[in-house]
């Protein structure tokens, strides 16, 4: 059996790799994908301590599933601001919405 | 209520309405002529009324009793002086009755008399206010009892002096004269302030009264030595001498006559007032006053003398000749008469000097008469002569001749056929000084002087002022005779000798002018009147023992020495009649003007011709004509020891160096200094305290402006920035798990 | 350990997942990232399966390979953003980078010593194994009103909301004028 923590350290390969995307790339688009990997390294850490630790309550598939649903509905909320930007300034470079500044 | 016609008490409004008269001049009816004539003249001769009433009771011809022994006084408490009170008062003596007839007399004469002279002066009204001034203030000297009155009645003449001797203040020499005047009288009153202020300090008192009748108090005054030179002199003798320093100057007697004829820049009746009937009279008058004063401790008639005598005595009679000495060589017709005044003051004095003190008072009258006429006829003469030159060049349009001098004798000539009236007054006038015998006022008042100079001199007593002040007197009488002689000769003899000459007179023959004939009627009129006391005056004071007048006119006694004799508390000693002074005086008088009219009436001058008297000095000198006329050239020693240092002192010294150099100096250094001072208060504001209140916070923003950069509104950033926190603190909170786990 | 088959599975799986994920991170092309992004998510439902969890496992390609990462090659389309030679990177990517891979190391390094190391807390084994109906089982959870129900109703009326508010948000405001410049 593979043991736990190799899990987690793929798991946190993957946050990190989110991570990165989301604070370096300046498409907006490629961010969200950013945040996307972040959840799913969140999702396999969910599902790893599950399967380790209390597998026989259905407790963290559940957990998992609400933030399915969350990332989805994000997802859709964020593409839908992207969208809307991009209609009002041409741009989805994330540099450019810099309003909220002094 | 008081009973104004009460002698006491009439003498306080003698000297009233001329002061009321110059008041509403001044101040209301200055724009009117014939207001301001009215009121100077009303009030002058009310004056003269009031005057006359309280003569006449003096003499007890009318009203009441006569003076005798007392007087007619009346005081009223002035003002406190500590314990004592001080009184001001009036004194009706003899000494002021005589005075009280001559001077309004004069006085109304001149002020009739200015009526016609000033009628075409565009400043005609003031000229009234200022001669009615003079008149209240001499005459509030006459009827003053106490020397301060009489000092406030000096002091305001000495003003009005000024004032109407500039009165023609336009031209530089007027003013220059005004200022002359009264800057030299006024050394003069400050030395006469003081001896009045030290006499207070001993007597506690000023009143005449209780001054000269209190013989213990002159007694102990000529005993006590004086403040300063006691060991020389008393303080009666200082005091005395203080007095006859004011004198002095006030009556232009060497060495301060200076400005007596400079006086004469003046208009005419002004020259008659101030130097006949009022203002030098009043410096002769004051000391015949002050004389128990002056003579304390001393008796002259015996031969005693002190410092005031015989300074009275030896000035007086160098005065007298010197000044009759310059007179030869005048040639302006005023300037004769003002030095001729010098003249008879100095005889005056030395009068006094000797201590013939009736005769003193006797010439003060005579001389005040006679003066005035003189001096008014001439102010006659001068204005016929500018009618003259006005005629000439009006009908010669085509020639313009220089312009002449009318003043200057040397132009005039053959003027009795053209203004006879002022010729019979000059005449009278001019014998009258010169001592005609036995005709004239000036004669008997002369003729009196010498004969006490006599006696107690070279004919007796052989008291050394006496001889002195006798030889010079004669001497100086004899001149006198001469230069009057002469000048009436210039003026009136002979034949004109300028067209402006010619034509002189007060009435143009082919258009007589109403306004022209009441002008010469008001000018001519006071001469014939003082002419005629000119002649009569003298007849009161002849000596009982003179053959034949004796008889008719002094059947009592000599009525004039009996009347002010009453002044003194001691009466004066009479002269005993002696033919040698009385023939001395005939051939003094005689002989000058034999002289005179040998020289300058037999053969006239012509015009052009040089004056026979310097062709003869130059002779022996050609400097000593010169000097004469030339004053022996004390006016320019005065002006280069007095004047010039005291204005270079003025100039130089107070106004360049101490006030603008060193108070401006010290004044503009504490400019500067407040100026730099400030400036350094304003650069130390500027760069310490704006650069603290301005750095603090240009500090601020730039360290906001650099620390807002860091809300660059990058979404990223900000999350990087969260990030990294939450990474460092969680990692701190791990160590410090760790550390404690 | 021992090469077992689980553990090439795993490791093809993980290595499928993080290369998808490098993908995601460096790709220029937006679209290929997009594609990357479904590479990554497949690895993630392959990781799933190995921990017997296969409901899981499908969602995982039906939500989020088939909806999600649609929905985001959709908005790749819309903006226009795909074929653009523009800088890939923004001004802070090194720190970023430095920050992410610093994140790893003290992550890894957590888990390997918890997992493995002196003070291992972490099971080596699965402690148990899951009820042999796993499927039924979290359905029940999730309908179970003393277990998830709550959140399960709180997350359709989440959906519903946010769908109706993306709808919103994207709409077209003047539907018959072009488009504001920008401003």
């Amino acid at each position: 059996m593979v043991p736990l923590w190799m899990y987690l350290v793929v798991a946190a390969a993957l946050f990190c790799l989110g991570v990165f995307t989301v604070l370096a790339r300046r498409n907006a688009v490629a961010i969200l994908m950013g945040v996307e990997l972040m959840l799913n390294a969140v999702n396999i850490n969910l599902v790893a301590f599950w399967r380790f630790v209390t597998p026989a309550t259905m407790m963290g598939q559940a957990f998992v599933v609400f933030v399915f649903v969350v990332a989805a509905a994000e997802a859709a909320v964020g593409l839908a601001l992207i969208i809307a930007i991009y209609r009002r300034r041409q741009s989805v470079v994330a540099d450019d919405a810099n309003l909220l500044k002094w | 209520m008081i009973d104004w016609t009460n002698a006491n008490f009439l003498p306080w409004l003698i000297p009233v309405p001329p002061l009321i008269a110059s008041a509403l001049i001044f101040l209301l009816f200055n724009r009117s002529w014939f207001l301001t004539t009215l009121t100077a003249l009303a009030a002058t001769i009310l004056s003269w009324g009031m005057s006359l009433a309280v003569l006449l009771r003096a003499l007890g011809l009318a009203f009441g009793d006569p003076l005798g022994g007392s007087a007619f006084s009346s005081q009223i408490a002035w003002m406190d002086t500590g314990t004592t009170q001080f009184n001001i008062g009036v004194l009706v003596d003899p000494l002021t009755a005589v005075m009280l007839f001559m001077v309004p007399l004069a006085i109304s004469m001149i002020m009739i008399y200015s009526v016609g002279y000033m009628a075409n002066d565009p400043r005609r009204e003031r000229f009234f206010g200022y001669m009615a001034l003079f008149a209240g203030a001499m005459l509030t000297l006459v009827v003053a009892d106490n020397l301060l009155l009489l000092f406030i009645g000096w002091e305001v003449m000495g003003f009005c002096s000024y004032s109407l001797i500039g009165f023609w203040f336009e031209k530089e020499s007027a003013h220059k004269a005004g200022v002359k005047a009264f800057m030299t009288t006024r050394v003069a009153d400050v030395i006469m302030l003081i001896g009045i202020v030290y006499l207070f300090a001993q007597a506690g008192t000023l009143n005449f009264r209780d001054i000269f009748f209190n013989h213990e108090f002159l007694a102990e005054l000529a005993s006590t030595p004086a403040l300063i030179f006691g060991g020389a002199i008393s303080a009666a003798g200082l005091i005395g001498v203080f007095l006859v320093i004011g004198t002095v100057g006030k009556s232009a007697q060497f060495p301060l006559h200076v400005w007596l004829p400079d006086a004469m820049e003046g208009p005419t009746p002004v020259s008659a007032m101030i130097h006949a009937a009022a203002m030098v009279s009043a410096g002769i008058y004051m000391i015949i006053r002050m004389y128990p004063l002056l003579a304390a401790g001393a008796d002259p008639h015996h031969g005693i003398y002190n410092a005031p005598l015989m300074l009275m005595a030896y000035v007086g009679a160098f005065t007298a000749l010197f000044a009759a000495i310059i007179a030869v060589a005048q040639n302006d017709i005023k300037r004769i008469l003002a030095y001729s005044t010098i003249s008879q003051l100095g005889f005056m004095m030395a009068a006094l000097g000797i201590g013939a003190y009736v005769a003193a008072a006797f010439h003060l009258i005579t001389h005040g008469i006679f003066k005035a006429l003189l001096f008014m006829s001439s102010g006659a003469v001068i204005h016929a002569m500018e009618h003259g030159e006005h005629h000439a060049h009006a009908e010669h349009h085509g020639e313009h001749a220089a312009p002449i001098d009318v003043q200057d004798i040397r132009s005039m000539g053959g003027l009795r056929q053209r203004i006879p009236v002022t010729w019979w007054a000059f005449l009278a006038g001019g014998m009258a000084l010169a001592g005609f015998p036995l005709i004239t006022a000036g004669f008997w008042s002369k003729d009196e002087i010498l004969a006490e100079a006599w006696h107690l001199g070279v004919g007796g007593e052989w008291f050394g002022p006496a001889v002195f002040v006798f030889i010079l007197l004669a001497v100086a009488a004899f001149l006198t005779a001469f230069y009057t002689t002469r000048q009436l000769a210039m003026v009136f003899g002979g034949q004109p000798r300028t067209a402006a000459a010619e034509h002189a007179g007060f009435v143009d023959p082919e258009h007589p002018t109403p306004a022209a004939q009441a002008i010469s009627g008001f000018m001519q009129g006071p001469l014939l009147v003082l002419a005629v006391f000119a002649v009569i005056a003298g007849f009161v004071g002849v000596h009982p023992d003179f053959p034949l007048l004796g008889a008719i006119f002094s059947p009592y006694g000599n009525p004039f020495h009996n009347f002010v004799t009453g002044t003194l508390a001691e009466e004066m000693p009479k002269v005993a009649f002696n033919w040698l002074p009385v023939l001395i005086s005939f051939l003094v008088a005689l002989g000058g003007i034999w002289a005179g009219w040998m020289v300058y009436w037999r053969r006239p001058l012509a015009a052009g011709q040089e004056d026979p008297t310097k062709v003869a000095l130059d002779r022996v000198s050609p400097a000593l004509y010169t000097a004469m006329q030339r004053k022996f050239y004390l006016d320019e020693l005065y002006n280069a020891a007095f004047v010039r240092p005291a204005q270079w002192i003025s100039d130089v010294l107070v106004a360049q160096i101490v006030d603008r150099g060193i108070i401006d100096g010290v004044l503009h250094f504490i400019a500067r200094a407040a100026t730099v001072i400030g400036e350094t208060f304003k650069r130390f504001n500027r760069v310490v305290i704006d650069g603290v209140g301005d750095g603090i916070p240009s500090g601020i923003a730039r360290f906001g402006g650099w620390f807002r950069q860091l809300q660059s509104g990058q979404v990223q950033q900000y999350l990087l920035m969260a990030l990294l926190s939450a990474l460092v603190i969680g990692m701190v909170v791990f160590v410090r798990l760790i550390g404690r786990g | 350990m021992e090469l077992t088959a689980e553990i090439v599975v795993f490791a093809v799986f993980s290595i499928i997942t993080l290369t998808g994920g490098v993908g995601v991170a460096l790709t220029r092309n937006l679209f290929r990232s997009a594609l990357m992004l479904l590479v990554s998510l497949f690895g993630v439902a392959g990781l799933f399966v190995l921990l017997a969890a296969p409901f899981l496992a499908a969602v995982q390609v039906l939500i989020y390979m088939g909806a999600i990462a649609i929905l985001i090659i959709f908005a790749v389309m819309l903006t226009r953003g795909m074929v653009t030679a523009r800088r890939v990177m923004n001004d802070q990517w090194s720190v970023a980078a430095v920050v992410a891979l610093f994140l790893f190391a003290v992550l890894a390094v957590i888990f390997v010593q918890v997992g493995q190391g002196e003070s291992a807390v972490l099971p080596l084994n699965p402690t148990g194994d899951p009820p042999a109906d796993g499927t039924a089982a979290l359905g029940q959870a999730l309908l179970d009103p003393a277990q998830y129900v709550l959140p399960f109703e709180v997350a359709a009326l989440l959906l519903a909301g946010v769908l109706s508010g993306a709808i919103y948000i994207a709409r077209d405001d003047e539907p018959d004028e072009p488009s504001q410049t920008r401003g």
